[in-house]
């Protein structure tokens, strides 16, 4: 049996343990109708036309969450931030562990999604927000939608400044190849600020695939800084679903870092509903042997007066291969939308490749739009510069490319995680140079 | 200390250098003066390193040790300073951490331990003086938008913390006010001892009012056409190169 009919037969399995009489089943059943018409997405499909899917999904994986593997504080430490008090939402191939997390409720909700969804007082938020911004389209997050049932759940009121950052964690474990949906609601209340990490980390050799959807409501003026680090084993795949809707005057920004894992799949899509909204959307990829990161990101400018900025950088080595594709839409009423993107790259082997597509669609005619994108080698003026001062072929390179990330490395607001980066990046270019910034 | 020995480098198959010999003693400033396009800056580069040369014929011999299979880095272990025309921007790199990781990798050449934090800060302090640098430019970004005098005295600041045998300057003169101009050479100056060694590339005679020369050679296709004294600089301001040729 293949990994759709799978999905498709263990569906009645999962009804088993959910509430079968409510919406949200009208909702899954009509969202595992639309998987069951699409399918998983392939090469035939335009948007993906450079990553394919399918000898992940030949692996046998289990779909439906198995009970709770304990897992050790010391043997997960690594992953958080050690340095800041943070909220904890950690989750074990799918289900919540409590001894892990952190939750509160106290004044702002950093729970769970499957309380969310089955207690009465979350109701009207739930009918108001869930797969509300979610592409009602795509086969994999229709996929995710039909078997919702647990992630992070983050509710913050308005007027609130969260003092300490919320840490989202999906560790996958155990022998079993797993194939886990985590899925995400978070909903930032007026003026309302909040720092967001999310990480998803397998802890084992065995196979792992990741489809998580994560729906994130930006209210008037809500300022949300949100990260995603990615750094997982060559058997870890992931296929992240984010979409994020603004509402006018709100800052929400999203970094994404993919240091690693098999194959990675960002599809990030920004909705702003509303003027003078500002979205962020930046990242860095470094990637050797035959990983895969493909970033595909839409900005949707539906309101005048809105500006977005994207800025990805890219070091692939060996034979690792990486994609960027940016569509910016622009509405005919959006006038004096300012919309700016960048891609940058570095190939540091004649076996690693990348593809690169802007995809600007303008209806509105005051507006500004640049992008660029650029792949090289590193610069050989710079190499002998640097060694003539003295620093080995070695160190130079990784000081370049050190240099080369540094522009979106220094918009991360929480030192901790900044500090974190900058010896993550450090390691991964092979050299550690010492260095303070 | 420093002998060139009938040197010859070419360029995609383009010969630049076509038999230079030229020795540098310790605690001398030469000056190789020349119209554009002489090789000056060929030459400074093929000293330093640079693999986009071809030597294809002579040495270049350090304190009697043929540079010719040295790494660039291995140069500047060795004590070469080459301070370029056009310093490379480099973004994400403070001046700071640049010193401290040109200087720890140098030691390392060496056997030595890294510098330790205190020794490096009362360095920096010292050198940023000398060359009027303010502290705050130190932790700005590799000549990441240094005006063009900005560059040059960070390379000569560069130059003081490495404390190099044998300094190239070149063209260093290229784009500084007067008031850069002097401070440049008053460094320049101060580092100057009987153990090192200075070679100025220029194209005017300007700089040599401030740094004085013991030997001026006149640089022309490729070759060596004419050495004097600091006086023949002056006789090229006034005369022009053409008369050499």
């Amino acid at each position: 049996m293949d990994l759709k009919e799978k999905l498709l037969s263990s569906f009645l399995a999962f009804e088993q343990k959910i509430d079968v009489n409510s919406d949200l089943h009208d909702v899954r059943t009509e969202a595992l109708k639309v998987f069951e018409n699409k399918g998983f997405p392939t090469k035939k499909e335009e948007a993906w036309k450079y990553t394919s899917l399918n000898a992940v999904l030949n692996n046998d994986f289990a779909v439906l969450p198995s009970n709770e593997i304990p897992v050790e504080w010391k043997d997960v430490k690594q992953y958080f931030l050690n340095n800041v008090d943070t909220y904890k939402l950690v989750f074990i191939n799918g289900v919540f562990s409590s001894h892990l997390s952190s939750t509160t409720h106290d004044g702002l909700d950093v729970c769970l999604m499957s309380s969310a969804l089955t207690k009465p007082k979350y109701k009207m938020i739930i009918d108001a927000y869930f797969n509300k911004i979610a592409d009602k389209k795509d086969s994999l997050t229709n996929l995710n939608t039909a078997y919702a049932a647990e992630g992070a759940f983050i509710n913050i009121p308005k007027s609130t400044v969260v003092a300490k950052p919320i840490e989202i964690l999906y560790f996958t474990t155990g022998t079993v190849a797993n194939f886990i949906q985590p899925r995400n609601l978070i909903i930032i209340g007026e003026n309302s600020h909040v720092q967001i990490l999310e990480r998803h980390q397998s802890l084992t050799d065995a196979p792992m695939f990741t489809n998580s959807v994560t729906e994130i409501f930006g209210q008037k003026r809500a300022i949300v800084d949100y990260y995603k680090l990615q750094n997982d084993k060559l058997t870890a795949n992931l296929v992240d679903n984010t979409f994020i809707s603004q509402k006018q005057e709100s800052r929400v920004s999203v970094h994404t870092f993919s240091f690693g894992g098999n194959v990675t799949r960002n599809n990030l899509n920004f909705y702003q509903q509303g003027e003078r909204i500002d979205s962020t959307l930046k990242g860095i990829t470094i990637i050797g042997e035959k990983q895969h990161v493909d970033h595909y990101t839409l900005v949707n400018h539906e309101q005048p007066n809105c500006e977005s900025h994207q800025n990805y950088k890219g070091i692939f080595d060996d034979r690792a291969t990486g994609v960027f594709n940016g569509k910016i839409y622009v509405d005919k009423i959006a006038q004096k939308t300012d919309a700016f993107q960048q891609n940058n790259n570095i190939l540091l082997t004649d076996k690693a490749t990348l593809n690169t597509k802007p995809q600007l669609e303008i209806f509105a005619d005051d507006v500004k739009c640049s992008h660029g994108c650029t792949i090289g080698q590193l610069d050989e003026s710079a190499m002998f510069y640097m060694q003539q001062r003295g620093i080995p072929q070695k160190e130079a390179r990784a000081l370049l490319m050190y240099a080369f990330t540094d522009e979106v490395i220094s918009s991360v607001k929480i030192p901790d995680l900044k500090l974190k980066l900058q010896k993550l990046i450090s390691l991964k270019l092979g050299v550690n140079i010492g260095f303070d910034i | 200390m420093l002998q060139i020995k009938n040197l010859h480098a070419s360029v995609e198959d383009k010969e630049i250098l076509k038999g230079i010999n030229l020795e540098v003693k310790a605690g001398e400033v030469h000056a190789i003066m020349g119209p554009n396009g002489a090789g000056k800056s060929t030459l400074s580069a093929v000293i330093a390193g640079n693999e986009n040369f071809e030597v294809t014929e002579g040495e270049i011999i350090l304190d009697g040790e043929d540079l010719a299979d040295l790494a660039p880095e291995e140069r500047a272990h060795k004590g070469v300073f080459l301070s370029f025309q056009y310093p490379v921007e480099i973004p994400g790199v403070s001046v700071t951490n640049f010193m401290k990781t040109a200087i720890n990798e140098s030691r390392k050449a060496k056997g030595l331990e890294d510098m330790p934090a205190s020794e490096m800060l009362k360095l920096i302090k010292e050198k940023s003086e000398l060359l009027e640098i303010d502290r705050k430019f130190l932790s700005r970004s590799l000549n990441e938008g240094f005006s063009g005098g900005e560059k040059k005295r960070n390379e000569i600041f560069q130059m003081a913390m490495l404390d190099p045998k044998i300094a190239i300057l070149d063209e260093t003169d290229s784009g500084l006010d007067i008031d850069a101009l002097r401070i440049v050479a008053n460094g320049v100056n101060k580092l100057k001892n009987e153990n090192n060694a200075v070679i100025v590339i220029t194209h005017y005679q300007r700089l040599l009012d401030y740094i004085v020369p013991d030997f001026v050679h006149v640089l022309h296709d490729g070759k060596i056409v004419k050495t004097g004294g600091k006086e023949l600089a002056l006789e090229l301001e006034e005369k022009g190169y053409d008369w050499l040729k």
